[in-house]
């Protein structure tokens, strides 16, 4: 595999690639990587075009330039065969949690392991346990309905999901919006020891300033169509772009409070 | 590729286990196996060492099997010990060690006690849903109270929408299948008749036939079909989507804002239909009488006149209102039934359909017993 940045492995490597609608053009020679072991926070303006590149990259949406591999692998080349071991490695955690809601939560988090290997009934159930326990949930949340969740179980159950068949990278879209702080707070924690245990590679979409500041490892902006920045938090509160500023030095930034608040001390 | 997943050997009351190469969900299977079969050893054992050092891949599936290792000992009462494991693997062997054990399922009841009260619980629902049938009757009668008494208040554009889909774009495919129905019977009908001459009684039966029952019972089933089931759709995923909730915090009544005008659209589009359907029908009949059974359309029309009246013409277009209100009744109270899952929408809509086909042919039975015994 390729190696770059003080020759750490990349994981997803995007390279002028080019997503449209009609006449409107989302993405506009987009370079992206994501190096292995990371925590990649992604940002952008609503309706800036993170959603797309995260589905575009999973293979949601047809692209019209450029290339996308994945471990190596540019899924518009590849076999199904390759294809299948490539999503086999790859976890998806969607915005509303996309639980199927005629399954219940044991079989949700059944699903993917059953199409994918032949286990005993026995494991397949403790697992469950397992990985709900991981995601910080009770195992009696397993006979529950997916419409019987709240909206932070949702997204843990969703998490479950995801990890089910122990991926190597996860794609998250916007894990923490519409959790309150303290549950927002807590999956990040989750997220971050979920990263360690397992060595695991996330690639996060995300508004939550708190989450960019607490998990994040690198941080990736996405505006007028581009990238134009990637970098760790650090070099994002030294940039002096006005969408950067505006971004990270608003009034609901930490870096911000501490600026709005000076005059009052 | 089938090398050994764990070793093992018994020295005396110790077991030395280790494992070996990659303990990871592709393996799982394999690896659960190779457990199984040394948890089984038959040897009095009190201590146990799982030595990992060779373990050079894990993921949860081969930590947790390595954790039910280490349980099945434990709880026989052996020493276990983990030792020898990747510095990187432990948090992940830490985290599945703190796992509960799942509670045990609760004991399955009596089977017999469970179909009764199986049978029990559905015929409680036929009660609730006559109950909820009955709550939406009343609250439609609340709903035109106040269209009367307010009739601005009455959202005539959605109505004359909603007409335009059951009523207007239902013409084509109406006036297509009541016409083959028609063909049919006549067709039907010239048939058998022709074995004892009377021939010309077909048409007596196409007229009274299709005026009094199959006119309106094929539009009602195609309307039960066609804009029921997407009553209780549209009503149930507006439901799903907290759309019907919005409307009831903003102080609007779902039944006078959705409900009403559906209905509305529906008294009026199911007589009209029904009235074009049955011409349809009879022209259908007409045109097989011509073509395949020699009566040509002047003895057709007026035998047509000698065969039906005024009243069987009537009896058919007054229960198409009857049909359209229990067809959207219906269709509304399983639409607002809607719960959260896309699965229970699909339930719904199906259920929306069944119960209205079968109300329509029972009311339609009612019907007959109630006009023969008036004189109609």
């Amino acid at each position: 595999m390729e190696k770059g940045n003080g020759g750490r492995e990349m994981i997803i490597e995007v390279r002028d690639l080019v997503v449209g609608f009609g006449d409107h053009v989302v993405l506009d020679h987009v370079n992206l990587d994501v190096y292995r072991g990371e925590v990649l926070g992604f940002v952008g303006g609503s309706g800036a075009g993170k959603s797309v590149l995260m589905r575009t990259i999973i293979g949601l949406l047809p692209k019209r330039a450029g290339t996308i591999k994945v471990f190596d692998v540019d899924l518009i080349y590849a076999s199904e065969s390759q294809r299948q071991s490539v999503e086999r490695r790859w976890g998806v955690l969607f915005q509303q949690g996309a639980l199927f809601s005629s399954l219940t939560v044991r079989e949700n988090l059944q699903f993917p392991i059953r199409e994918n290997l032949e286990l005993s009934e026995r494991l397949l159930d403790e697992l469950v346990v397992a990985k709900l326990e991981m995601v910080g949930l009770d195992a009696n949340v397993c006979e529950k309905f997916p419409s019987e969740l709240s909206g932070g179980m949702t997204k843990r159950v969703a998490l479950a999901r995801a990890l089910a068949l122990d991926p190597e990278i996860v794609f998250l879209d916007e894990p923490t919006s519409g959790l309150d702080p303290i549950g927002a707070g807590d999956f990040d924690t989750l997220i971050a020891t979920l990263q360690r245990t397992l060595g695991l590679t996330v690639f996060m979409v995300t508004h939550d300033l708190d989450s960019l500041h607490t998990v994040c490892d690198r941080i990736a902006v996405l505006a007028d169509g581009r990238v134009i920045a990637a970098g760790t938090m650090d070099t994002m509160l030294a940039s002096t772009h006005p969408w950067l500023r505006a971004y990270f030095h608003g009034k609901r930034s930490r870096a911000g409070q501490r600026e709005h608040a000076r005059p009052n001390a | 590729m089938s090398t050994m997943l764990l070793e093992g050997s018994a020295h005396g009351e110790r077991l030395q286990l280790s494992g070996i190469g990659a303990w990871t969900a592709e393996n799982a299977r394999r690896l659960e196996a190779e457990i199984d079969a040394e948890t089984q050893r038959r040897e009095p054992i009190k201590r146990v060492d799982i030595d990992m050092a060779r373990v050079d891949q894990l993921d949860t599936f081969g930590a947790w099997l390595l954790e039910r290792l280490s349980r099945t000992f434990s709880a026989r009462g052996c020493t276990t010990q983990v030792f020898g494991l990747r510095e990187n693997y432990r948090a992940l062997v830490d985290e599945l060690h703190g796992v509960k054990e799942e509670p045990e399922p609760a004991p399955r009841g009596n089977q017999i006690a469970y179909a009764l009260a199986k049978i029990g619980e559905n015929i409680a629902l036929v009660g609730h849903s006559i109950a909820a049938m009955v709550n939406m009757l009343g609250a439609l009668v609340m709903a035109v109270g106040r269209a009367v008494s307010h009739p601005r208040s009455f959202r005539f554009t959605s109505m004359v929408h909603q007409l335009d889909n059951v009523g207007w774009r239902a013409v084509p495919i109406i006036l297509l299948i009541t016409f083959l129905i028609g063909c049919i019977i006549a067709q039907q009908g010239i048939f058998h008749f022709r074995k004892f001459g009377a021939d010309i009684y077909v048409v007596d039966m196409v007229g009274i036939l299709v005026l009094r029952e199959i006119g309106v019972l094929i539009v009602s089933i195609m309307v039960a079909g066609r804009s029921g089931s997407a009553y209780t759709a549209e009503l149930g995923s507006m439901k799903m989507r907290e759309e019907i909730d919005a409307l009831r915090t903003m102080g609007f009544d779902p039944v006078e804002v959705l409900v009403l005008p559906r209905i509305v659209a529906l008294l009026i589009g199911v007589p009209i239909l029904t009235f074009l359907g049955s011409m349809a029908a009879l022209y259908g009949g007409g045109l097989v009488c011509w073509l395949y059974g020699g009566i040509s359309p002047d003895i057709f029309v007026h035998r047509l006149k000698e065969a039906i009246s005024l009243d069987t013409f009537e009896v058919g277009i007054m229960k198409a209102p009857f049909m359209a209100l229990v067809i959207g009744v219906i269709a509304c109270v399983e639409g607002l039934a809607v719960k959260g899952s896309s699965e229970s929408l699909g339930l719904q809509t199906t259920a929306s359909v069944v119960e209205s086909i079968f109300l329509v042919i029972v009311l339609d039975g009612f019907f007959a017993i109630f006009f023969a015994s008036i004189g109609m």
